[in-house]
């Protein structure tokens, strides 16, 4: 019986090392992350400092599609993330809150936007009398 | 029914299968901070979620006050930016000299980080203080109140942020890089990432997507 329960415990744990709990870092890695998010964070600026796109819809979709891929790289390079990382569990972790953020932002600006559209649009009189 | 009798009450039976540990495995000590850390910062991502569709909810309503237009400007924001940026890279570097068994240079990187952290925080502050003189304060409209909850908060993190370096610095020159101590700089690692993840979503949804309003 603990023979089994030390192979569970040696392969449950020894994927990352005893000695160093953690990550292992390395320089390369800092400065390719470095270099690609300086490069990800200059070209949203630029383009909507300059306006070279005209179209403001278009720039806020481009926009929020480079942070979307700034945030995948800072994952990566900086907080050493991989699906392996913790048995998994890390990337259970941060599916899970993913799922929550998308519901809760989407949901609340999906019902909140109803709202706003369907409210009774108050006349001059009722305005006047707004507290 | 007395098939399952026959096998619970038969005492002859080798070894029951069980399908839990009986007895509880050794961990190393410190073998769950790493993931006990990422679940903090997992929480308080939801809590920035919530600030976030706060501010998407509210961030329209101007009460006839000034506009994210009137307000930010864009030099400052990419300032601020590039200072998170380099303490993030710098903060890396402390932690490749820890790796490496360098206390003074962990340490001489770690001010560094200090020092650009401070300075975003400086420069937030100063845009605060210039909102408020302008009377574009917190109370007056829907959308800065949001706003200043908001990157308010992010700020507050990374205040607190340098507060733990200055403490693990003192930590590390007392007692050098010991495994609790390496353990720490990791967890903090992963904050100031963390929040400096966060502060890409704060400079595209708040103020690039502000100004294109």
């Amino acid at each position: 019986m603990s023979a089994s329960a030390e192979t569970i415990h040696a392969a449950g744990h020894d994927a990352g090392g005893h000695d160093e709990p953690g990550f292992h870092v390395s320089l390369r890695g800092y400065l390719t992350g470095f270099g690609l998010a300086v490069i990800l964070t200059a070209i949203p600026f630029y383009l909507v400092m300059s306006g070279v796109l005209g179209d403001k819809l278009l720039t806020a979709f481009v926009v929020v599609g480079f942070a979307a891929v700034q945030i995948v790289v800072h994952m990566i390079y900086f907080l050493h993330m991989s699906p392996r990382m913790e048995g998994g569990w890390s990337m259970m972790a941060l599916l899970f809150t993913f799922i929550i953020l998308v519901i809760v932002l989407s949901g609340s600006t999906w019902v909140m936007y109803h709202l706003n559209t369907n409210m009774m649009p108050m006349s001059v009189t009722q305005m006047q009398q707004m507290p | 029914m007395t098939a399952l009798h026959d096998t619970t009450g038969a005492a002859s039976q080798p070894a029951p299968p069980t399908f839990y540990l009986v007895d509880e495995h050794p961990h190393p000590e410190g073998s769950s901070t790493m993931f006990g850390f990422w679940l903090y910062l997992m929480s308080d991502c939801l809590i920035f979620a919530m600030l976030f569709a706060t501010y998407g909810v509210l961030g329209g309503n101007y009460a006839a006050g000034p506009s994210p237009r009137d307000l930010f400007e864009l030099p400052t924001v990419a300032l601020n930016t590039s200072m998170l940026l380099l303490s993030s890279i710098t903060y890396g570097f402390a932690l490749i000299a820890m790796q490496s068994g360098h206390k003074g240079g962990t340490l001489a990187w770690l001010a560094v980080t200090g020092l650009f952290g401070l300075g975003f925080v400086g420069i937030e502050l100063n845009e605060f203080a210039h909102l408020i003189a302008e009377g574009a304060g917190p109370q007056r409209s829907a959308f800065l109140s949001s706003f200043f909850t908001l990157v308010g908060t992010h700020g507050l993190h990374v205040t607190f942020g340098i507060v733990w370096l200055v403490t693990l610095m003192v930590q590390v020159s007392r007692f050098g890089l010991t495994g609790a101590n390496r353990r720490r700089l990791m967890c903090l690692s992963m904050f100031w990432h963390f929040l400096d993840v966060v502060w890409i979503g704060v400079f595209t949804f708040v103020y690039l997507m502000g100004v294109l309003r």
